[in-house]
């Protein structure tokens, strides 16, 4: 390259810059000053100190973070949680789109598709209302239709624990099972179709093309979306687990995650230093698990790889 | 042998449909029960609660909101605001940042892009956000906080973006531009802009569906109700039912009634924030499923 070709090239990149200036500086003040905010956590936090004024307390915020038995019950349910929904999920959203590409036609696929797409477009707030028309002891479904039939006594479902799991797995599919699949789906299609034909040729059935060529053709993406959602299993859906059960404290040994005690401890009992104890727990495991996942899937699959 | 493989087809076809419906029917059902609750008589509903097949009808719930048109007006007026200039803002700053990043010849290309990237991988976390907005921004309690924190630009969007520049815009196309001495703003704006339409309709629909439902910005920022969107009058209103549920004053009963509507009216607002996207959605589907497949094939 010439001296002049690259002075102009110099010159050319400040106009561009000035263009992406804007975004630059909203990532800037939006997502990178906060990540030197995580000192919070090792200060003893005091409104009339300020950010800056408040005393340093070492590692005071983690220890008593983790004496309590909120940090155990948290990173529990976090973990476990996701775990049912890497595995439920994956196999649901993979059994819809395999019966969407057996449907072939275009128009039914589009049909289905839009009935199962509905609950993603919808928030948490109006699955909160959607859930409580189901469980509310008082005029709640559940209570006064199901139950009755059965002869079953009513069930105060925001007081009982025990069903909670299973609650919130079947919302968490119900919301994302159509969205999921549209996914496989698309690697469904893009497998050659001549495959199938030899297959059908050779006497394959259906169900032998399924298992002997969908699914292994599926096995890349299958990976790289778990090794993905691995290295997001420290963080929790905020909304599923703070509209679903109605923020109800008798359900918090099933339902509080890492993202609402965060909240609780900010903005209900006003605990900064605890919650940013917690919040850094959370950024900083996280972030070693994405890159752990990345590693993993450089192994599987250099091209699906992050970086 | 040909034969039998073509029957397994057809009756493999009948099956998945048959399964699929069974599927799409129990999906819908919840939603089916909401909207029936909405238009079930109250006193119906007290006796025997929310259920599918109502003895008697009423629209008593929505000539109820209609009464109290103000506070639902006022509330689908903050949603649409915030939503429309949100998600202008965001197109508009996420395609200028996209856009320099698509060009081979831009210096910082790789640095930019890496900037962008680490966005996904490390955060500072909520708390650390908070106090920045409502400290030092005094974002509180204004229009803003429900615009601007944590939704303008996504890295995800941007590498949307930027892989529709690089892989659908010819390179040529700037460079007869540049020739013709037009300016690099000139360029964005006149050809580069126009150029992404069919990646800013994407990223469009999904930040449009984010502020239209977006809550947690109005739970961190706002106390004050007069700029509660649909969405967190809606959380107002379930809040306000298990306050009354856990005290048993009946003083605070009086007071209260005005905002606790009856057992079927909430039904009918949940229906009035879904109505909306219900309407919306037929048209914009196919955007909305190519922006799926497109950020799940490499984000």
């Amino acid at each position: 390259m010439t001296k002049k070709k690259k002075k102009q090239q110099r010159a050319s990149s400040a106009p561009l810059l000035l263009i992406a200036a804007p975004g630059i500086l909203y990532l800037l003040i939006n997502n990178y000053v906060p990540m030197f905010g995580v000192f919070l956590a090792f200060k003893d936090f005091n409104y009339r100190k300020g950010i800056f004024g408040s005393d340093w307390n070492g590692l005071d915020n983690f220890r008593f973070l983790f004496k309590t038995h909120d940090a155990w019950v948290m990173t529990r349910n976090t973990l476990l949680y996701n775990l049912a929904f890497i595995i439920i999920g994956t196999v649901a959203a993979i059994f819809v789109a395999v019966l969407m590409y057996e449907l072939g036609q275009r128009s039914r696929v589009k049909f289905f598709q839009s009935i199962m797409l509905l609950p993603n477009l919808l928030s948490w707030v109006v699955i909160g209302f959607i859930v409580y028309a189901f469980l509310n002891a008082d005029t709640g479904f559940i209570n006064n239709t199901v139950l009755k039939a059965l002869h079953i006594e009513p069930i105060s479902w925001y007081s009982t624990t025990k069903p909670w799991p299973f609650i919130l797995i079947v919302t968490y599919l119900w919301k994302y099972v159509g969205v999921n699949s549209i996914i496989y789906m698309a690697s469904i299609s893009g497998i050659d179709k001549g495959i199938f034909e030899a297959a059908q040729l050779d006497g394959a059935t259906k169900m032998q093309q399924i298992f002997r060529i969908t699914l292994p053709m599926l096995k890349p993406t299958i990976i790289i979306l778990t090794l993905m959602a691995i290295g997001r299993i420290f963080y929790s859906d905020f909304g599923l687990f703070y509209q679903v059960p109605q923020q109800s404290g008798r359900l918090f040994e099933v339902t509080q995650t890492i993202d609402t005690y965060v909240y609780h401890g900010l903005m209900e009992l006003k605990d900064i230093g605890m919650s940013a104890a917690a919040a850094l727990y959370q950024s900083v495991v996280g972030f070693l698990l994405v890159l752990g996942a990345n590693a993993l899937v450089r192994k599987v699959d250099r091209e699906n790889a992050l970086f | 042998m040909k034969r039998h493989s073509r029957d397994d087809g057809a009756s493999f076809r009948l099956g998945s449909t048959i399964i699929l419906s069974v599927l799409a029917f129990l999906i819908l059902l919840p939603v089916v029960l909401v909207v029936i609750s909405s238009i079930t008589d109250e006193n119906v509903l007290i006796s025997s609660g929310y259920t599918y097949f109502p003895s008697k009808l009423s629209l008593d719930s929505y000539y109820y909101m209609i009464k109290q048109s103000e506070m639902i007006l006022r509330a689908y007026g903050v949603t649409i605001t915030v939503t429309c200039v949100g998600t202008i803002i965001s197109v508009l700053i996420t395609t200028m940042l996209a856009y320099p990043m698509s060009r081979p010849t831009f210096r910082y290309r790789n640095m930019l892009a890496f900037f962008v990237f680490f966005t996904m991988l490390f955060n500072g976390g909520i708390v650390a956000s908070y106090i920045m907005w409502s400290r030092v921004f005094q974002i509180k309690d204004t229009i803003w906080a429900l615009i601007v924190p944590n939704y303008l630009v996504t890295a995800f969007n941007v590498f949307l973006v930027r892989n529709y520049y690089v892989t659908s815009v010819p390179l040529s196309i700037i460079e007869s531009a540049q020739i013709d001495g037009a300016s690099e703003l000139r360029i964005f704006f006149k050809i580069m802009l126009p150029l992404a339409i069919p990646s800013v309709a994407t990223i469009s629909l999904f930040t449009g569906l984010i502020y239209w439902n977006d809550w947690i910005n109005g739970l961190y920022y706002l106390t004050d109700a007069k700029l509660y969107g649909i969405q967190n009058l809606l959380i107002r209103i379930m809040n306000n039912i298990q306050f009354l549920k856990v005290s048993s004053n009946v003083s605070l009963l009086g007071t209260m009634s005005v905002d606790l509507p009856g057992t079927s009216v909430r039904m009918a607002m949940a229906v009035i924030g879904i109505l909306p996207i219900v309407i919306i959605y037929p048209f914009v589907q196919k955007h909305f499923i190519k922006g799926v497949v497109l950020g799940a094939v490499k984000g």
